[in-house]
């Protein structure tokens, strides 16, 4: 579906002009997806830090070695069984996106806009030194330049391991293979936590850009048309 | 209509095929529909060089680009966009009215699939006498004291409920029950955890010497520290729930519940009651533990 691509014309009286282009990007699943998705993201994240906040610390109880202390402004939850309520609720919901997401990508074959392949590789330096050194522009020929499908394939990843990790440290005992894959229980909640903060630099990123790239890239994710694509 | 209206920067990579000469072009296509058409077999890319990156979905989806006018351009975004209207559904956790009940429901559903993945034959990681915390390490969480003062002498455990012999067992009645001792880990709802060395009967087996009843939905411990807790009746029944009355081979210390506590290595810590004074076996309890009524998880299994 993704890839077509519609001219917008005006007509008055006998003249029809072209006013634009418009290219489809976004199949609705995926913009659903999407935005729940940042809710729910938004939301474990939250609740995440107010969980820590009751033992900002890993590895032993004594002593305690607390590691950052998290403000409560800036968390979810108010109390530790408050935010456990939000994490556990939303959870499911993260899950169930992702899972409808990465089910709907691989079936309609629409992950071959995003997915991040070895073709992509010799793209990645020149977009590199475009965004970060002042580099020439590399021509845009795709929704997704090879830096994003970078980014975009390695977050998916991100999400799967937030989800493992987490029952990992939620279900020490009926996975605990899990755990034992993350180098212990310990391992487990450490790697939970990097991976929340990999994912919060993915969005902080993420947001740069949507920044950057202006309204018409955003109104794509809200209505799946991108007018104007510079492709 | 579109046919020969092609803006000339438009891309080669971009200049579509021309409509299929053997059927007649829609007036005005709607793009939606456009998608639900098989793409035609015999588009071709009309990229001359296939060696550069493939536009999203190539080749097939590189389709012939129709033209639509603005205003049903704009029409068709505005209706994309009220699709998107499910979203809104999650704003209800922003009503206070709505929010405690559907947080609740969120819990219940988590404790519901927890009770799902509880093996009953599945036991807890056990560990090495050398991976055990020394005792004065192993950290202590009361809820209120840590000492209830719990008069040893006249201690015992009162059995209630649906079990053929009730009464007040003493501890050394306990104490000839079979001893198990193991090394796991005691796992806080804080985050913390300890890998402790506990040793006391099979909660099973005391419950067998009872007469429970095990299709009973519960059994609920009330201590001498005013807690209470409730296990379901698969927990209570797993071979590593023990009615423990001893730490590190010594007897219970009294901050860490004696004379008899719970040790629960499936379950998280505020699961393990101390102090314990009164069992019953239930299918109904009126009160589920002290911090599940405060909003924790009841089952919260690990």
């Amino acid at each position: 579906m993704s890839g077509t691509v519609v001219e917008i014309t005006r007509t008055q009286g006998d003249e029809t002009e072209v006013v634009g282009r418009a290219a489809y990007e976004h199949p609705l699943l995926v913009r659903l997806c999407h935005w729940v998705n940042a809710i729910s993201l938004f939301v474990m994240i939250g609740s995440g830090l107010q969980i820590f906040r009751a033992f900002p610390s890993f590895g032993a109880k004594i002593p305690q070695k607390d590691l950052l202390n998290w403000p409560k402004a800036f968390a979810i939850g108010g109390w530790l069984g408050g935010a456990l309520q939000w994490h556990l609720t939303f959870m499911w919901i993260y899950i169930a996106t992702g899972v409808i997401y990465l089910g709907y990508q691989i079936f309609s074959g629409n992950y071959r806009q995003v997915l991040f392949t070895r073709r992509d590789i010799p793209g990645v330096w020149p977009m590199v030194r475009h965004y970060f050194f002042f580099g020439p522009k590399p021509e845009v020929r795709e929704a997704y330049n090879p830096l994003q499908k970078h980014a975009y394939t390695t977050v998916i990843g991100l999400g799967v391991l937030s989800v493992a990790t987490g029952f990992a440290v939620w279900k020490p005992v009926q996975f605990s293979w899990l755990g034992w894959l993350m180098g212990g229980f310990h391992w487990a909640r450490i790697w939970h936590f990097v991976i929340m903060w990999a994912i919060i630099a993915f969005v902080f990123g993420h947001l740069v850009m949507v920044a950057l790239h202006g309204w018409n890239n955003f109104v794509s994710m809200l209505t799946g048309w991108k007018k104007d694509p510079e492709y | 209509m579109t046919d020969g209206m092609e803006p000339e920067n438009a891309k080669p990579e971009m200049s579509e095929p021309k409509g299929d000469p053997g059927k007649p072009e829609p007036l005005v296509t709607d793009p939606l529909r456009e998608h639900e058409k098989a793409a035609p077999p015999e588009v071709v890319e009309s990229s001359p060089e296939p060696a550069k990156g493939p536009l999203p979905v190539a080749p097939a989806s590189v389709r012939r680009a129709s033209s639509i006018d603005a205003r049903r351009f704009a029409g068709m975004s505005r209706r994309e966009l009220l699709k998107l209207a499910p979203v809104l559904a999650l704003g209800a956790f922003a009503i206070p009215s709505l929010q405690p009940s559907l947080l609740k429901k969120g819990l219940a559903f988590s404790d519901w699939v927890s009770a799902r993945l509880f093996r009953s034959g599945h036991l807890a990681p056990t560990f090495a006498d050398s991976e055990v915390v020394p005792f004065e390490k192993f950290p202590l969480n009361f809820y209120d004291l840590a000492d209830p003062g719990v008069d040893f002498d006249n201690w015992s455990l009162t059995v209630t409920g649906l079990v053929q012999k009730p009464g007040d067992y003493k501890l050394d009645k306990i104490q000839a029950l079979p001893r198990y001792r193991q090394n796991t880990r005691h796992i806080c709802v804080e985050g913390w955890d300890v890998i402790g060395r506990f040793g006391g009967a099979r909660l099973s087996e005391f419950l067998a010497m009872i007469g429970a009843d095990t299709s009973a939905r519960f059994v609920y411990v009330e201590c001498a520290d005013d807690y209470y807790e409730t296990l379901d009746m698969a927990t209570a029944l797993h071979p590593q729930t023990l009615l423990c009355w001893e730490m590190y081979d010594r007897p219970l210390t009294r901050e860490h519940g004696a004379p008899l506590r719970l040790n629960i290595p499936t379950k998280v810590g505020y699961k393990q009651a101390k102090y314990l004074t009164d069992l019953k076996v239930t299918n109904v309890v009126k009160k589920y533990g002290y911090w599940e009524d405060q909003g924790y998880s009841e089952f919260y299994g690990l």
